[in-house]
């Protein structure tokens, strides 16, 4: 069994900042199936614009912007201020030019398919 | 349906975990305590009701007319989405849809919450109700509320003789 996607353990703290940055790490859930693997991850208030999706080698970093609040008073607050972002290690089988990422009310999709010749194929005996 | 404070389900009682949700829910009344004397503060229902479900995290923000209530629930489709006002508790509630597992899927993690949520929250000020609009936009829930005529601030112009 390959490994799945691997979570980074490193500080979420984003790199070369002076001060680092705080953030929410989103909820994730991730599937694999034959094709490849599904990641949906948990991030209200961010749109398209918002999302900084990087892959370098193997590290996919997640990142989600929240647009700016509308203004008034606080009175009373349980969400926090802070952008989403989170790391993962992808599995070698992934093919990396294939990943596609869409988002929808909160919710980043993305797809990680399989390089084909990972795939489960199947050989009829002739 | 019943729009009154949330009540304990009947198998509560007889949960393991009731201990710890009841220490919750005592300093969180400490902290509701603490800030309702500070005057028109907007209460949120105890917390152990994440048990009925999830439990989105919901904001309060008021300007000179109008009072807004903010839930973050991504992932939701706007008619699973039920908003409720009475007697000055707004009720946000609805149901996620999904999480089902996919023939021949394995999970890796699971991490997000699917099923129903319920939400009740004391407005401090009287609203006008037939005039509350809500948008849902990016995952998140905004109900903007129009304050009452009584419970906006007023100038009260005074000539000093």
């Amino acid at each position: 069994m390959n490994t799945v996607a691997q979570e980074e353990t490193r500080p979420q703290t984003a790199p070369n900042v002076e001060t680092p940055r705080e953030y929410i790490s989103p909820g994730v859930n991730i599937v694999e199936t034959k094709e490849g693997y599904i990641l949906e991850a948990e991030m209200p208030g961010v749109n398209k614009d918002g999302l900084d999706i990087q892959l370098e080698e193997n590290v996919l970093t997640l990142v989600g912007r929240r647009a700016p609040a509308p203004g008034g008073t606080s009175l009373y607050r349980e969400s926090r201020a802070a952008d989403f972002r989170r790391v993962f290690e992808l599995d070698p089988s992934i093919d990396t030019q294939k990943i596609n990422a869409r988002i929808d009310q909160g919710i980043l999709t993305l797809t990680l398919p399989k390089a084909e010749k990972v795939k489960p194929q199947k050989i009829t005996v002739g | 349906m019943n729009l009154a404070k949330w009540q304990r389900p009947a198998f509560w009682a007889l949960s393991p975990v009731r201990h710890v949700a009841n220490l919750r829910d005592e300093v969180d009344n400490l902290f509701n305590l603490a800030f309702a004397r500070l005057g028109n503060t907007p209460e949120a229902e105890p917390r152990s009701q994440f048990l009925e479900g999830w439990y989105p995290a919901v904001d309060v923000t008021e300007d000179k007319d109008t009072l807004s209530v903010r839930a973050e629930i991504p992932g939701m489709k706007k008619e699973d989405i039920e908003i409720s006002l009475h007697e000055g508790f707004l009720t946000l509630s609805g149901e996620r849809k999904g999480g089902e597992k996919l023939e021949g899927s394995e999970t890796y993690r699971s991490e997000r919450w699917f099923g129903r949520f319920h939400r009740t929250i004391s407005l401090p000020y009287a609203v006008v109700a037939d005039q509350i609009k809500a948008t849902y936009t990016d995952g998140v829930l905004t109900v903007t509320l129009p304050k009452a005529e009584e419970a906006k601030p007023k100038q009260i112009p005074i000539t000093v003789k």
